[in-house]
């Protein structure tokens, strides 16, 4: 490591000092001139048949410029979407969920705009809503999606998305001494990323730009593209670093309905939500999942047998993909001689669903691995023990066809067991537990990135990835800082700017490091190529007996630093050169998910809890969660990742979920009926670890990291507050009224 | 157009006299009126703490106060921290310690670090914890905001 700040050191965020001073600028505080301010009209129930639209009042209020309803737009309705063109730009005959908007007002004011929402009077007729799986699954059920919007299929006639069918081996002829069954429940949650989701649109000479808190520009990029009906290259998209995202600003939203308003304005257009519209602008699946699982009498297990629904919203969103790669992992990291696994995504009028972090796995682990711990309890087996003798070794192929085992697993999870001091005992009250969560990274990817080694030896890098508060950027310097030999404060990176930087696929599925990782090293790579030219041009030494590498130039008789060479190269006219990076995964065609796991996620997580018998509540007195991430780049920004996923699973693991009214209405919009953790939730005692065997796909073997540490919070924490107090719950969050009502119906049976 | 009035406040040492409209909260003036967009709007009901300004001496929601009732105060909002470019030592600690991360709360946050500590000069965890508690950090970065208030506490060493 040569000048400061590469990889595997804690240097300090790029970006940290605008975040610290106030300076850093979300999509909501970038001033735009002239811009007109959006308010979006909805209306107070999820499923309606809209019948009129009077703007005629909201136009009246002083600087009011227009109202934009379905009317105002192309016929047919432009429709988007990520995997499915279905959600149209602006409703259209109907509202399919609550919060879909179906108009929207342009004005001089923020006032303005709000004031003459208000006076937008809708005429609707409040239609009958579907919100729960029984009541879409149910054979009478109205279709949510008119077939016509509907991939062709023999699915079209009913309200579920698609159906997949994974598994290996004969489950139904498999003999088992023991077979557990039973059905969890995950509710619907909201992202709740502390900055609400914001867009700006602005006319740019022939073309559009638009700024927005997404995560993948480069989608919205080629959504605008063909909504708009321009050329991509005619499509500016600009992605500030969101403020906050976990998977809930993955994928366009209203982008398309800000940009046809700045088009029809010749003005920008700036939309900014609340907190309450983002609440209704996207959520988490919901699921119920029903899983056997067979074991032996010693707990080896003989199969695993999974019905995984997952409630998606109105549109198809990202809900097929969310519900087919989780699910395929149900079984786990377990060697199982048989799996089937059947998973439905089930459409209803809620919120479309986004990923959130883990993407679907947290759903799918609370079920598989609270119904390990009912076996191990009927069977009288340790919890540790039943997890150890089944799980996976190092290199074995326990998903056939898929990548094998890519981490020394059980070095995770005894440190785990370790570090809670398992098998010690605890005080009467108390409970302790544990869990195993494994999620695979990306199964196809794409990342370009570019590198500017400047005239003073201090470096650009492109990035397509979006520093969503994860540091992409750091790290990416950090790589650069490594390769080149300069001191990371000399390295920038730019991203956010899809007319700049090229293309990268998407910021998701913990794939950055890797992915943008490789790409990034590959342009510095190239780099060191042209300096290795340099060199020999320079010193008349062949190229091949010249090395290049982290930051020194070794010749066969000395060695100079990579930018002393740069210097002399470029010579008195200066330049720069310039490197190109690519990193691809490919599709596999013959896999069930379009190609194999790029790496995969690996955590396991132990905790002890009390909980208070006279309320319920759960205290978590000691909390362990240990990643295998390969190699940490930046062991600061992997601790502020794991701990995070920790506490946010927590959240979800005890408090958190969406609660609906009778007609399809959430009835906990907003920060004070839907809470989330806060210092106040934090384990008493809190420890994360890692593990680092450098045996990852990435640079240096770093795995993708940052969903791992929250995959299997709430099994952990709700087998601790079994042990606790006898009570199993199956439906989460484990809320104290929850927790002390199953006390109770125990106490009286 | 709207009623406004006008009021005297000192912000970040410098005294201003606005016209503001009576119905905008101290938030909306700061962001809208005078470009002052490091105090965030997310809630806007006084419970994530990303607006948290600091308005004599306390911590205060800017999302719940009219900007009016601030005529006459001294207001300090996340961009008064530094001075003359050099960043304050809790800024610094925050840095140290990684606390920021996506750092969209991190104004609110600091605003409510720097009125404990300016009462406080050696906090207990469970006091920062309690000074903290209603600034929400989605990236739940608690443990490293936690220890950067701690480390930055005037009462400590450096």
């Amino acid at each position: 490591m040569s000048a400061g700040g590469g990889i595997g050191a804690p240097a300090h965020r790029l970006g940290g000092y605008g975040r610290v001073t106030g300076h850093q600028q979300y999509v909501a505080d970038i001033p735009m001139a002239d811009a007109l301010h959006a308010k979006l009209v909805t209306l107070d129930c999820a499923h309606a048949r809209i019948i009129s639209i009077d703007t005629s009042a909201a136009l009246q209020v002083p600087g009011v410029r227009f109202v934009m309803t379905a009317d105002d737009l192309p016929s047919p309705m432009p429709r988007f979407g990520p995997e499915y063109q279905d959600r149209p730009v602006l409703a259209v005959g109907e509202t399919k969920y609550f919060g879909e908007p179906v108009a929207a007002v342009a004005a001089e004011t923020k006032d303005a705009a709000e004031e003459a929402a208000r006076l937008v009077k809708v005429e609707y007729e409040v239609l009958p809503a579907i919100f729960t799986l029984e009541s879409a699954l149910d054979a009478s059920a109205e279709l949510v999606q008119d077939p016509s919007i509907r991939r062709p299929g023999p699915l079209t006639g009913s309200n579920v998305l698609c159906e997949y069918h994974f598994g290996w081996g004969d489950v139904d002829a498999s003999r088992a001494d023991l077979v557990v069954e039973n059905t969890y429940r995950w509710p619907m949650q909201t992202h709740f990323a502390i900055e609400p989701h914001g867009f700006i649109a602005a006319p740019d000479g022939d073309g559009i730009a638009v700024w927005s808190s997404i995560q993948h520009p480069y989608q919205l990029q080629k959504t605008l593209a063909r909504v708009l009906e321009m050329p991509m290259s005619k499509v500016r998209v600009l992605a500030p670093d969101p403020g906050g995202a976990f998977g809930g600003k993955q994928h366009p939203k209203l982008e398309p309905l800000v940009a046809f308003m700045a088009l029809r304005a010749d003005r920008p257009v700036r939309l900014i939500l609340t907190l309450e519209e983002a609440f209704q602008a996207v959520r988490r699946t919901s699921t119920a999942i029903r899983v056997r699982t067979g074991f032996k009498s010693d707990g080896t297990l003989v199969f695993q047998d999974f019905e995984n629904d997952y409630l998606v919203g109105a549109y198809g969103d990202t809900g097929d993909r969310i519900t087919s790669k989780a699910s395929y992992l149900s079984a786990g990291p377990y060697r199982t001689p048989a799996v089937r696994i059947v998973a439905r995504a089930v459409l209803s009028h809620t919120t479309p669903t986004h990923p959130y972090r883990g993407f679907g796995i947290p759903q799918v682990t609370w079920a598989r691995e609270c119904n390990l711990d009912a076996g191990a309890f009927a069977l009288g087996i340790d919890r540790l023990e039943i997890r150890l003798r089944n799980l996976a070794k190092y290199g074995e192929e326990f998903i056939p066809g898929d990548t094998p085992a890519d981490g020394d697993w059980a070095q995770t999870v005894r440190k785990a067991a370790d570090e809670i001091q398992w098998g010690t005992p605890l005080l009467e009250g108390q409970g302790r537990g544990i869990a195993i969560g494994l999620k695979s990274g990306p199964t196809t990817g794409l990342s370009y990135a570019t590198a500017r080694f400047l005239a003073d030896g201090s470096v650009l890098v492109y990035s397509g990835t979006s520093d969503m508060g994860q540091g992409a950027r750091t790290i990416f310097a950090q790589i650069a800082a490594e390769e080149l030999g300069v001191p990371v404060d000399r390295v920038s990176v730019v991203m956010g700017d899809t007319s700049v930087v090229p293309y990268d696929q998407q910021t998701s599925a913990s794939r950055s490091s890797v992915l943008m990782g490789n790409a990034v090293l590959s342009a510095c790579r190239s780099l060191q190529g042209q300096i290795r030219k340099m060199a020999s041009r320079l010193y008349g030494v062949d190229e091949a007996a010249i090395v290049v590498d982290r930051g020194v130039v070794r010749l066969p008789d000395r060695e100079e630093a990579i930018v002393d060479v740069l210097t002399a190269g470029l010579g008195r006219m200066g330049g720069e050169l310039i490197g190109n990076g690519e990193s691809r995964k490919d599709a596999d065609p013959d896999h069930p998910l379009g190609g194999t796991a790029l790496f995969f996620e690996f955590n396991c997580t132990a905790c002890d809890v009390e909980v208070d018998r006279e309320t319920g509540e759960t205290v978590i007195l000691r909390y362990v969660t240990v990643s295998d991430v390969g190699f940490a780049l930046n062991p600061i920004q992997v601790t502020g990742q794991d701990e995070g996923a920790a506490v946010m699973g927590i959240g979800h693991a005890l408090m958190e979920h969406l609660i609906l009214d009778d007609s399809g209405r959430t009835r906990n919009l907003g920060a004070i009926d839907y809470r989330i953790p806060t210092t106040k939730d934090l384990p008493l005692d809190f420890h994360s670890y890692i593990v680092e065997n450098a045996d990852g796909p990435g640079p240096y073997g770093v795995k993708g990291m940052s969903e791992g540490s929250l995959l299997g919070t709430a099994p952990a924490v709700a087998a601790a507050v079994r042990e606790a107090t006898g009570v199993v719950i199956r439906d989460l969050p484990l809320t104290p009224e929850r927790v002390w009502r199953a006390m109770r119906e125990l106490g009286a049976s | 157009m709207s009623d406004t009035l006008h009021i005297e406040v000192t912000i970040n040492g410098r005294r201003r006299g606005l016209d503001v409209a009576v119905h905008h909260t101290l938030l909306d003036v700061l962001r809208d009126d005078i470009d002052l967009t490091g105090a965030k709007e997310c809630c806007v009901v006084g419970e994530c703490g990303a607006c948290t300004v600091i308005v004599d001496g306390r911590p205060m929601n800017s999302c719940l106060m009219l900007a009016v009732e601030v005529d006459g105060a001294e207001v300090m909002t996340v961009e008064g921290l530094a001075s003359d470019g050099n960043l304050s030592r809790l800024q610094t600690a925050f840095l140290d310690h990684g606390a920021a991360q996506c750092g969209f709360c991190i104004p609110g946050q600091l605003m409510s670090a720097h009125a404990l500590l300016e009462g406080n000069a050696n906090p207990s965890v469970e006091e920062v914890h309690e000074a903290l508690a209603g600034n929400l950090c989605r990236c739940a970065g608690y443990p490293q905001i936690t220890a950067a208030v701690l480390a930055s506490a005037p009462g400590v060493e450096r």
